[in-house]
């Protein structure tokens, strides 16, 4: 319609993009060329994720296989060792009583077994590199730009990829969920070893540290509330990826939601939100009670 | 005084150092790059127009001076003036834009980052102004940090940490972590790790300027009670003319990154080279200052030696008190070896107090 134009010619009216045709041509080309490429490398791809599949399915197992009462006894000791807090034990107590009251006790330790290995991975990748990034500006000016990527990138989106890449099933749930969950952990150890007292990283220079020993004897220690932090929102984030992740085939609580989703199931998809949430502020609290009692040296005492 | 008296003075019976660390011609330029303007600064051009034209800054300028080995060396001058650069030259935690550190007669600033590393763990220690304690650590394990970077094992460092801890006065507190300690406490620690790691040189960056006066006092006790029983080559920074004149064997008056004028305390206070170091002087107590030594007159011939015997390193204060009860208001004054060397009145003792020599 040029009446809507002002009269304008066609270049300044519609924005000059690609022919449709050629669009196709460019969508089709990358997808067949990518799709060939995995299937070419379909063999290694199966036998780069086997631990992983192996690990998860252990776990699982283990999760769901102990009797229910066991687990309970254990999670209750995980979460008291790590807060010291009869608050937060009975609290944690209380909501998995629940979860298991309403039926939820098998679908809430896969999300479990889910959420721990997710975080561990996270951990182990996200380590690392945020101490590469803490270390040179250089890498922290390449590695920023990714994680911004990584955690805004809508996921429905980068699960296109990883399902072509390793179909659907379990891994490729637990992969969207550590590239979702490990850009806090490396942020925020960038950033805990970046804050660190200049005055005391010169301390260790002039008694002559080797840049290892800086890491270890300074760095990691003073970083450690920062890096507590860093793991909370891992674990933060991989809840909150479970019931994206179902979508690829991902099974327990989120699998649930989804259900809820699709049949419109007011109750069932509230009740396993909330056994959602009920996990995640239990761990949450423990988590961050564990990191505070880290730091206990740094409490003024009075006497 | 008349000229005479002046001349009858005798010179100050120092005694004789030899140079622990020598900086040679150094000079600092901060900026993104300092080589291209060296030479320029070398001829002549001033702090501000460096920073004006080029727009880098001017830390230091061609400083040339020998710190005594075995001796208390302290590095004074305002925010600015560029000590805290100065000292950091001498570990190589900066690097200088021309110039040289000399230690045993290697040059810091052309080690490899490897003898860098090892000279830092066994050559030098530092004391800092925050103290840049370990928070995470215990006292016992902050103080036995250098030897672990040195790759002790704890058996043996353990004790060695005790002892300097007992003897900067913190038995009992070994087990406490730094932030449960005042900032006095948490200096002797920094001064525990230094002495602990046993190494010839001390550096100290403004160590005690954190502390309150009191215990500032009572820290620069601690610090030259120990040094009488290890013999360090200290290197101490202060903007306080009076913690430099009661610590220092050599004192070296920086101002805006130059020498203004180094010497003795007593050199420095009695004899000072500008209006600069002439204003900080000003306010000093010398009879805390000047020694006996410096205001000695040769024995009149014919006359016997007075009988209070007195060392020349006295100072004018303590002298007057003696001299208060002497016999004629005349003492003695020995040199170091305890040989006589001269003598003092008591005009000669108030003179030297009242700056009027």
């Amino acid at each position: 319609m040029a009446s809507s134009c002002w009269g304008l010619p066609e270049a300044l009216c519609d924005f000059p993009s690609l022919s449709s045709k050629s669009l196709r041509l460019m969508r089709k080309t990358i997808d067949d060329g990518f799709r060939d490429l995995v299937r070419q490398f379909s063999d290694q791809i199966d036998a780069a994720t086997r631990p992983l599949q192996w690990f998860l399915n252990t776990l699982e197992t283990i999760f769901t296989g102990t009797p229910w009462f066991v687990m309970l006894v254990l999670i209750l000791a995980a979460v008291w060792f790590a807060s010291r807090s009869v608050k937060i034990a009975l609290g944690t107590g209380t909501a998995l009583l629940t979860i298991g009251f309403f039926g939820l006790w098998e679908d809430t330790m896969t999300t479990l077994a889910m959420v721990t290995v997710a975080t561990l991975i996270s951990i182990v990748l996200g380590l690392p590199i945020g101490i590469v990034a803490a270390r040179s500006d250089r890498a922290q000016r390449m590695i920023m730009p990714l994680l911004d990527v990584m955690q805004t990138l809508p996921s429905f989106v980068y699960l296109i990829p990883v399902v072509v890449i390793f179909g659907i099933g379990k891994v490729p749930g637990l992969i969207a969920v550590v590239i979702y969950a490990t850009p806090p952990m490396i942020r925020l150890t960038n950033l805990g070893i970046r804050l660190v007292d200049k005055e005391v990283i010169e301390a260790a220079d002039a008694f002559g540290s080797s840049p290892r020993q800086k890491l270890w004897n300074v760095q990691l220690p003073l970083a450690l509330p920062t890096l507590m932090t860093g793991v909370n929102q891992t674990i933060m984030m991989s809840l909150a990826m479970v019931v994206v992740a179902s979508m690829v085939g991902v099974g327990g609580l989120g699998k649930n939601v989804l259900q809820a989703i699709n049949n419109q199931f007011f109750t069932m998809g509230f009740l396993n939100g909330f056994a959602l949430v009920a996990i995640a502020i239990s761990f949450d609290r423990a988590s961050q009670a564990f990191g505070k009692r880290l730091q206990k040296h740094a409490e003024v005492l009075d006497d | 005084m008349t000229e005479t008296a002046q001349i009858q003075t005798l010179t100050p019976d120092e005694e004789e150092t030899v140079p622990g660390i020598s900086i040679r011609n150094l000079y600092k330029i901060f900026g993104p790059d300092p080589a291209r303007h060296v030479a320029a600064v070398q001829d002549g051009m001033t702090k501000a127009e460096l920073n004006r034209k080029h727009h880098h800054s001017l830390g230091l300028r061609d400083i040339t001076t020998d710190l005594p080995a075995g001796k208390i060396s302290v590095i004074m001058g305002l925010s600015g003036s560029g000590k805290s650069t100065l000292l950091r030259h001498v570990n190589g935690l900066i690097a200088p834009t021309a110039g040289e550190v000399l230690i045993d007669g290697e040059d810091v600033a052309k080690m490899s980052p490897e003898a860098l590393r090892a000279f830092r763990r066994h050559k030098t220690a530092m004391v800092f102004q925050n103290f840049a304690l370990l928070p995470h650590r215990t006292v016992l394990e902050n103080a036995v940090y250098g030897l672990d970077i040195q790759g002790e094992p704890r058996s043996s460092s353990t004790e060695k940490a005790r002892r300097w801890i007992e003897r900067v006065g913190l038995k009992g507190y070994e087990d406490r972590y730094p932030t449960q300690l005042s900032g006095g406490m948490r200096q002797r620690v920094g001064l525990a790790r230094a002495l602990t790691n046993d190494a010839p040189i001390l550096l100290m960056d403004e160590a005690f300027s954190a502390l309150d006066p009191l215990i500032r006092m009572d820290m620069q006790s601690v610090l030259l009670d120990i040094q009488q029983e290890v013999s360090k080559t200290i290197v101490f920074i202060t903007h306080d003319l009076d913690e430099a004149l009661r610590l220092g064997d050599k004192i070296v008056i920086l101002r805006a990154g130059e020498i203004s004028q180094q010497g003795t305390g007593e050199e420095i206070v009695r004899h000072p080279a500008n209006d600069y170091v002439r204003a900080f002087v000003k306010e000093v107590n010398r009879g805390r200052v000047v020694r006996l030594r410096s205001v000695a007159h040769p024995k009149p011939a014919g006359e016997d030696w007075p009988a209070l015997r007195l060392p020349g390193t006295t100072t004018l204060e303590e002298a007057a008190h003696q001299l208060l009860d002497a016999p004629g208001s005349l003492a003695t004054v020995l040199a170091r070896d305890g040989s006589e060397r001269g003598v003092v009145s008591m005009d000669d003792v108030m003179r030297g107090m009242l700056a009027r020599v």
